[in-house]
């Protein structure tokens, strides 16, 4: 179906479909969003100190004391590390939504007639690819530290595309968040504990079977669980199918579920 | 069906217990501009978010160009552009491409982005920024950004909302100048201002909104025929003489005095012959003005005739809470 085209101007108009056009605009809006990424690139330096912290105190103050059966605890370590990266990472796409939103540019976007979805999607585009450089760095810093991949490229590839899928999942909630919220610091404040409740009640760093009873069964049932699960056996062997596809149903879930959310906010947000 | 460029017929908009616009209606004929003039949180961004398919309206209906806000809503959209107070530019990209975004955003033909946007930066005296990020612009010169922006699409209808608010004198005579080649050029424009100056610079026709309604409407000069007054100003060496001049100047028309203590002014209606009984009235008491002029009255006197409260303040019992109910964003 084309689009109609309306009032003056319509000689300078291009023609395409209605899906054309939500992903033309989607990278229209992916594109302004990673220029500010590489203009400012201090988002980018931040979204890494962390992990990089996380890493130092797991391998060298905790690790230590931490035994995991069957594995070297750096490479149990590491693929929560790259989960937890991407998980916390999201949070970006709720801040800098709610930044559009308080400086007047989610307005001006509503006033266009673009694609009602652009505005998110291509934020949670973006956020994307600064989730691939960010896990370039960090498996870099695991390999500085001991961090081993005991598949193939192939399962590193894997774990790579997991935890983007992950990541771009949780930018759709972090976009309902952003979005609901409307400033920058209030979207972060509000994202925190419900990241906290995700990464650490997990089998990120420990094992879940140490947990007590109602703890330990939120832990294993639940999203960041069976992302971590899913990277950990692309990247250290062992039955690897059936995790792989329950972290990928509960990325699609999640999308599913908050990105038509995450549109309808958008649509209503003024 | 109505000719109107942009047609509002007893729209309402409320948000929980706030009611922003009370039954609005307002017609602007293509290529004219109308100023709707009022303070804060008097309904004016409601109505230009209603306008700009940004809000739905709880009642009531309007259409730009023949086109229904709520139903027709991307045909509105191509044909209305909308600058405001925020001015609505991403500072992390240059001028440059703030304005080629916007070309792709509009689903202009790809050949035409560029040029386009090389078009506005030079109309708009910005070619020499146009590389720079725009966090490193003034005020002024995002204003003008903003303003490109919602060019690029060539709407023939523009939405300004509150376009200066917040700019120094230099600036907002140089964003006047910008709006007054639009308006020669023949665009149909709604402006929103706190700016009675502004409003009678700019448009062809004025309404003054408060409290959500429309409390008057025509040209500057029939808004000011309407309170039908001239005002005479006279001004005393002291504020006891001041006093005394007031108590005998009422005699003459309604007097009040003004902020500086020392300056009467009386709203009357019969001017000439107002001025000699005014001057024989203070001659008689003995009093001898430092200065007396005559003039007509301003849009700040109107709006303090129509609704009891200056221009600057918001109405009483009303605060100033913008649409969406959140904090005003940097409005001055």
């Amino acid at each position: 179906m084309s689009v109609t085209t309306y009032g003056a101007g319509g000689d300078t108009l291009a023609h395409r479909s209605r899906i054309g056009w939500a992903i033309q605009d989607a990278i229209a809006v992916a594109h302004r969003n990673l220029i500010g990424l590489f203009r400012v690139p201090t988002t980018l330096v931040f979204s890494t100190i962390q992990p990089v912290i996380f890493v130092l105190m797991f391998r060298y103050v905790f690790g230590g004391s931490i035994q995991i059966e069957g594995y070297r605890y750096v490479d149990y370590l590491m693929a929560g590390i790259f989960v937890q990266t991407v998980t916390f990472g999201s949070i970006n796409t709720g801040i800098g939504l709610a930044e559009d939103l308080s400086k007047g540019l989610i307005e001006r976007f509503r006033s266009l007639a673009m694609a009602r979805s652009a505005v998110l999607a291509g934020r949670t585009l973006a956020d994307a690819v600064r989730n691939l450089i960010v896990i370039v760095l960090m498996v870099t810093v695991g390999f500085m530290v001991g961090f081993r991949v005991h598949t193939s490229v192939l399962g590193l590839l894997g774990a790579v595309a997991l935890m983007l899928l992950f990541g771009f999942a949780m930018s759709w909630v972090m976009a309902l968040i952003g979005l609901s919220t409307g400033n920058a610091e209030a979207a972060q404040a509000a994202s925190f504990p419900l990241m906290a409740v995700l990464v650490f009640a997990s089998n990120a760093f420990v094992q879940t079977r140490t947990m007590p009873g109602p703890l330990r069964a939120y832990a294993e049932h639940q999203p960041v669980t069976a992302a971590v699960d899913g990277v950990r056996a692309l990247l250290n062997g062992g039955p690897t199918a059936g995790k792989v596809l329950v972290s990928i149903a509960w990325s699609l879930g999640i999308v599913a579920v908050f990105a038509p959310l995450a549109v309808r906010r958008y649509r209503r947000a003024a | 069906m109505s000719d109107a460029a942009i047609l509002v017929e007893d729209m309402g908009k409320r948000f929980g217990d706030i009611v922003a616009v009370d039954g609005v209606s307002l017609e602007v004929p293509p290529g004219t501009v109308l100023g709707l003039l009022g303070p804060n949180g008097a309904g004016k961004t409601t109505t230009v978010r209603v306008l700009t398919t940004i809000l739905r309206p709880d009642s009531g209906r309007a259409t730009v160009l023949g086109y229904d806000v709520v139903t027709q809503p991307d045909a509105v959209r191509t044909s209305i552009g909308l600058a405001g107070q925020y001015a609505a530019v991403d500072g992390n990209l240059t001028g440059r491409e703030n304005l080629r975004m916007v070309g792709r955003l509009t689903h202009q033909r790809k050949p035409l982005i560029a040029p386009r946007a090389d078009e506005l930066l030079e109309r708009f005296g910005l070619a020499g920024a146009a590389d720079r990020p725009v966090r490193t612009y003034s005020g002024g010169m995002r204003r003008r950004l903003d303003l490109a922006a919602a060019l690029v699409h060539k709407p023939p209808v523009l939405f300004l909302d509150e376009p200066t608010t917040g700019l120094d004198p230099r600036g907002r005579n140089d964003l006047w100048a910008v709006i007054g080649e639009l308006v020669a050029d023949g665009m149909t424009l709604l402006l929103t201002t706190q700016y009675l100056q502004e409003a009678e610079r700019l448009a062809d026709r004025i309404m003054v909104i408060d409290g959500g309604r429309v409390i008057a409407e025509g040209t500057a000069g029939e808004l000011k025929q309407t309170l039908g007054n001239t005002i005479i100003e006279v001004r005393l060496a002291g504020a006891a003489d001041a006093e005394r001049a007031k108590g005998r100047l009422e005699a003459v028309g309604a007097a009040e005095m003004l902020d500086d203590g020392r300056t009467v002014a009386v709203t009357v209606v019969d001017a000439g012959r107002a001025v000699v009984e005014a001057v024989r009235t203070l001659d008689t008491a003995g009093l001898t003005p430092e200065w007396l002029t005559v003039r007509e009255p301003t849009l700040d006197d109107v709006f303090l005739q129509l609704t009891g409260h200056k221009a600057e303040e918001p109405a009483p019992g009303q605060d100033a809470k913008p649409a969406g109910g959140r904090t005003k964003r940097g409005a001055a």
